[in-house]
């Protein structure tokens, strides 16, 4: 035998040694290792919930408060002014974070609660069961999603819990596809084949082995998905067929006040009254992107 | 059979397969209505002849699965139906044929969108591709923050800004989109300024991002590196080695935002009171205009389609390995 | 010979890699010498930087990388002060590149003649109509069937062994100074391997080009350089002529990198079997994979199933397991039948069977710590818990030459080689009779992989262990078996003991397996090529 058994260890063999840490030394590191543009989402997404959280005690006025005059100017008892029928904008657009932000969250939670289930029983059992949820969801996608949420809104008419079902149904197919994909290439390693060659149960293998493993690109498509569920429920509120008055809303605040902008000639803040929600919903959605970009460039280690 | 021409059969089938189950889900629709909604539609005054009439004439006396064949065979010939709207309990029925309310209007919203695609589609490709190439220079990452601002945005805040900026404050462009029959073209393209910008700007941010990665994507492959060992110039690279097999990737690309141009289209004409089949839809749907809801789902539904079949179908006869078999 | 001969020097060069959000050396200022004509053989393990620095010849860097300093003289220019222009001005006309794999080298949309005459008529060598009669002439040069014509084909529709050639031709066609040969052979089968290497030295002889030749697989640069260098970690070990580094390699790291050749264990053998393959045939799915497959496994002892990729040796180790129930026949162990699929054996059926695999590191969840890890087995088979548990776990540990401090890390802290042992210590956790190891050395350097081999050896010494091993790695082969298993497209050819196996007589195709693994010996790939010329097998292998 050659010389090198002397030399040769495999404890010593270099390893990819990392100093050991607790979960929150590592985070404190991640954060402040965070680009400049995570740091902003992350603080506009902090400012979002506590405005919704608190918008009892933020708001000057009652939601749904309705005052002598209509369209009044920014300035004095409403700093912001008042809408078509004399309600406080600002205290408007508080109560509004509670309510778009909320019912987008419940949205997104009922997607992945319905999506992320069958997604994941899809890529376990494959054959039959993964065919025909598969197949189901090709003909729901074959829908452009807003124009089947107009369709099922019209026959089950603009409540709340029917948006959020409707809404959750027609999102949960992209979270179906995602999830199904994602565990696809986790059942396929050879740590899972070994697991079932263990004799493993069912439930073992998608709790132990599988759902750790597809965790990090389903929290960033949540974050991606509230807020195509957010704009869309925007977009249906500002259609007049989202959530309806008096629930103060971004979507529809823009639309009752759109008349608004046809004065920003005479007064400029008049003028940019209806543009303040879109603003809102925009500067979360940045938020959250910015957020979730940083996370993906984390969790795929991908310098680009 | 050459192999090109039966996959693109087999995908011919699929579309129309998908086609047909669209159509029963947006027929089946109809069967989560209320029972009593054709009192609602005709209003309360209505007299229960007139209601045992109505209800005859939706065939609602008949199986589903008849009606569905009468309706898909009236579909076939351009008949979606009567309207509910007009049918006032006074006993007139002022109701007029769905696709009477749908045809000028399809119409507008075809110009709304390929005005929209003439612009968009160039300016989008052109300035992937650029930032594709100069990946991670200062352009690049300009570009990137703005479009990433801009797919951010929901539509109704472009228009708005632009409205603001490019009506309100400048009266460069009129704020609404009235157009008719008689409206001559250029009118109708000065008119159509604000609402196509708004889905040019939006549809540009999403393709251009697309177009980068899968540029990006295609640059990485073995062969472009190939090639440029081969010390071809960087143009020869792009031109001869990566544009052949681009067309896949980018004829998806082109799809799937010509099939959001159309989603898109439904809000943009709301803010600009442009009368297009989206806000046709929109009304129907706050009135429960069932018939125009359903005609409406399926005119958009079958576009969507029919656009993924031709970008498959450009993947299909562009793929080296289909036309040239072993 | 003087210094005009020279071709290319480089001169403490030094190339920058990216990662980490970091610039890293990756080579660490290496000096280069090669003189018209003369191939240098660049050889190191994963890591080295072989490649980098090959295409740091070309003036290149890939995308991530950069050339940090040095110089790079080819033929009186610095390519590192030469304008982007004028080094594309150079490759592919005086310096060309043959790419590891050719299917994805080649561009999938244009015919093999264009993509080989391109780089001559883009560099104005030779016009179109003379490009294609010499594209002609080397693929027949290149022992490619039918040269007149397989250049119009497209890339997708010839294999992968004449893809390698037509890729060594497409180089060619401009008459470089200097070819750069990366890993070209690493992708394809051994039976494939002998007649691409032989018409690429053929090749380069003919046109007297100066060649680097990158590899990892010293017996393979043994027949195709002249002089050899060896590099780790981006720095030059050593460099000597050909038969000066095979006979008298000076530095430890160089003698290591054959010494697995230095392991050999006696055959021995047993009529006892343990587990024994009666008779299978199986399929995935319509199409068939093994046809009457019978092979026994005498106890305690190792039987290597040996065979290139689609011989059948991964899906024999999965009808075992019962992941594949085979389609006829059955799998005994100790006299019983065992139940064909997973689902209808116990638990202490399974348990007396492990699996160790190729890839260690797809073969751990990368999210559970070594305590899992190994921990699992125990409690599952043996239903140990606890403080009991950490304490086997750390036994283990030590079993497989590491030690406690290891056992809260994750796989990803760990070693390849380490790595490995770690997926043993979970098959030993289950205290099996029998351990199927599918190519367990494969993916590890020489170093590791006697490590490996060797712990493996100790363990089936202590715990009397049975090794089904699989490989396609002859010189592994004859390190640790005890009987040998021939699998040639989903057949059996032949079982025996290792040295009734290694020598005559032979069936053919054990012939042309065995003649087609390189030795150290320069001389021995013509003798490959004159042995393999009677075979009728070795039409099928040149078809490949």
């Amino acid at each position: 035998m050659s010389d090198t058994q002397q030399t040769y260890s495999a404890k010593d063999e270099v390893g990819q040694v990392r100093a050991r840490r607790t979960r929150l030394e590592r985070m404190k590191i991640e954060l402040r290792k965070a680009p400049p543009t995570a740091w902003f989402g992350m603080v506009v997404i902090a400012f979002y919930l506590f405005v919704a959280l608190f918008a009892p005690l933020l708001a000057p006025y009652g939601e749904a408060e309705i005052h002598p005059i209509p369209f009044a100017p920014w300035g004095g008892d409403f700093p912001l002014g008042t809408d078509q029928i004399g309600r406080d904008i600002l205290s408007r657009l508080i109560f509004g974070a509670r309510n778009t932000i909320g019912i987008a969250l419940v949205t997104t939670l009922v997607a992945f609660a319905i999506g992320g289930g069958l997604g994941l029983a899809a890529a376990i059992s494959r054959g039959w069961t993964d065919q025909l949820l598969s197949r189901a969801v090709d003909v729901l996608m074959a829908i452009p999603p807003l124009i089947f949420a107009l369709m099922l809104l019209s026959i089950f008419g603009s409540s709340i819990p029917s948006l959020i079902f409707i809404i959750a149904v027609l999102d949960s197919t992209r979270v179906f596809r995602l999830t199904r994909a994602v565990a696809m290439n986790v059942v396929v390693m050879e740590y899972v084949e070994a697991a079932r060659l263990r004799g493993e149960g069912l439930g073992w293998v998608m709790r132990r082995e599988i759902l750790p493993n597809i965790m990090p690109p389903l929290v960033a498509e949540f974050g991606l998905r509230f807020c195509f569920v957010f704009l869309t429920i925007a977009a249906l509120s500002f259609l007049g067929v989202g959530i309806q008055p008096p629930t103060a809303d971004w979507g529809s605040m823009v639309r009752d006040n759109a008349s608004l902008i046809q004065f920003a000639q005479y007064d400029l803040k008049a003028g940019i009254t209806p543009i303040l929600p879109a603003f809102a919903i925009a500067l979360l959605t940045i938020a959250v992107n910015f957020v979730v970009d940083w996370f993906l460039m984390k969790s795929s280690g991908l310098k680009e | 059979m050459h192999p090109v021409v039966s996959t693109v059969l087999q995908r011919l089938g699929l579309g129309l397969l998908t086609l047909f189950f669209v159509s029963l889900v947006i027929f089946s629709s109809i069967e989560f209505l209320p029972g009593d909604f054709t009192e609602a539609v005709l209003g309360q005054l209505a007299t229960e002849e007139n209601v045992a009439a109505f209800r005859r004439e939706l065939g609602l006396d008949q199986p589903a699965y008849v009606r569905y064949f009468d309706w898909i065979g009236s579909v076939m010939t351009g008949d979606f139906g009567t309207s509910f709207s007009g049918r006032a309990s006074s006993g007139v029925d002022r109701s007029r044929p769905v696709i009477d309310l749908i045809a000028p209007r399809l119409a507008n919203t075809l110009f709304l969108a390929s005005m929209t695609a003439i612009i968009a589609v160039p300016v989008a490709l052109a300035l992937g591709i650029t930032a594709a190439l100069y990946r991670n220079s200062i352009y690049d990452r300009v570009v990137n923050a703005l479009t990433l601002s801009t797919i951010s945005m929901p539509e109704f805040l472009v228009a708005y800004l632009l409205i603001l900026f490019l009506s309100s404050l400048n009266p460069v462009f009129p704020s609404l989109a009235n157009i008719n029959i008689d409206t001559p073209f250029w009118e109708r393209v000065y008119r159509c300024a604000l609402p196509s910008m708004t889905l040019s700007l939006v549809i540009i941010a999403h393709m251009m991002r697309m177009t980068r990665a899968a540029i990006i994507n295609l640059l990485a492959s073995p062969y472009i590196e190939m090639a440029r060992l081969k010390g071809l110039s960087p143009v020869r690279v792009i031109m001869r080695h990566a544009l052949p097999n681009a067309w896949a990737p980018i004829a998806n690309v082109i799809a799937f935002n010509l099939a959001y141009l159309v989603v898109g289209v439904v809000v943009v004409e709301v803010v600009f009171v442009y009368p297009g089949i989206g806000q046709l839809m929109v009304d129907a749907v706050t009135s429960r205009d069932i018939p125009v809801v359903q005609a409406c789902a399926l005119i958009f539904a079958t576009t969507y389609i029919l656009l993924n079949l031709l970008a498959d179908i450009v993947s299909i006869v562009t793929n080296p390995r289909l036309l040239h078999p072993r | 010979m003087s210094d005009d001969d020279i071709l290319l020097r480089m001169k403490n060069v030094v190339i920058d890699g990216f990662s980490d959000e970091k610039w890293h050396e990756i080579i660490k200022g290496v000096d280069l010498t090669l003189r018209r004509g003369e191939v240098l053989g660049l050889i190191g393990e994963s890591g080295a930087g072989k490649s980098t620095l090959g295409l740091a010849a070309m003036g290149f860097a890939r995308p991530g990388c950069r050339l940090t300093s040095g110089e790079i003289w080819f033929d009186g220019h610095d390519l590192m002060k030469m304008s982007e222009a004028k080094k594309q001005e150079l490759r592919g006309s005086r310096i060309a590149y043959v790419a590891q794999s050719a299917a994805a080298a080649f561009n999938p949309a244009h015919r093999l003649i264009d993509q080989t005459i391109e780089a001559s008529l883009t560099h104005d060598v030779k016009s179109a109509t003379e490009a294609r009669d010499d594209a002609r002439t080397l693929y027949a040069a290149m022992d490619l069937p039918d040269p007149d014509h397989i250049g119009e084909r497209y890339p997708h529709q010839v294999s992968g062994g004449q893809l390698q050639r037509a890729m060594t031709a497409m180089a060619m066609s401009a008459r470089p100074d200097l070819i750069i040969f990366d890993e070209p052979t690493t992708a394809l089968d051994v039976t494939t391997q002998v007649n691409v290497l032989a018409a690429m030295r053929e090749a380069v002889d003919r046109f007297n080009t100066a060649a680097i030749y990158i590899t990892h697989d010293l017996a393979v640069v043994a027949q195709m350089a002249d002089r050899i260098k060896v590099l780790r970690y981006g720095e030059e070990v050593e460099e000597a002529p050909t038969a000066e580094m095979l006979s008298n390699p000076k530095e430890d790291y160089t003698k290591s990198l054959w010494s697995v050749r230095s392991i050999e264990k006696p055959a021995e053998t047993s009529d006892d079997h343990v587990l024994s393959i009666e008779n299978v045939t199986a399929a995935y799915g319509t199409v068939p994979v093994l046809h009457n497959v019978s092979i026994s496994v005498p106890r305690g002892k190792t039987v290597a199933v040996v065979g290139e990729s689609g011989s059948g040796k991964s899906t024999t180790a999965r009808v075992i397991t019962g992941l594949l129930p085979p389609l006829k026949g059955r799998v005994m162990f100790d006299g019983e039948a065992l139940p064909p699929t997973l689902k209808g054996r116990s638990k202490d059926q399974l348990r007396r069977i492990q699996m160790i695999y190729q890839s260690a590191d797809t073969a751990m969840n990368p999210r559970h710590t070594l305590r899992e890890i190994i921990g699992r087995p125990l409690e599952f088979y043996r239903g140990i818990k606890g403080r009991k548990k950490d304490e086997e776990v750390a036994k283990l540990l030590e079993l497989i030459e590491l030690d406690e401090s290891f056992m809260d890390r994750l796989p990803g802290e760990l070693s390849g080689g380490q790595k490995q042992r770690v997926c043993i210590a979970r098959a030993l956790a289950a205290e099996p009779e029998v351990i199927i190891c599918d190519e367990v050395t494969s993916a590890l350097d020489q170093i590791v992989q006697e490590g490996i081999l060797k712990l493996l050896m100790r363990l089936q010494k202590e715990l009397g262990i049975t090794y089904i091993f699989i490989t396609h790695d002859l010189a592994t082969v004859q390190a640790i078996a005890d009987e040998i298993v021939v699998m040639w497209r989903g057949k059996v050819v032949e079982q025996g003991i290792k040295d009734d196996i290694l020598n005559p007589p032979y069936p053919e195709y054990t012939q042309l397996l065995l003649s087609s693994v390189p030795t150290m010996d320069p001389a021995w790939l013509g003798e490959a090529v004159a042995a393999r010329a009677g075979l009728s097998v070795s039409d099928l292998a040149a078809e490949a």
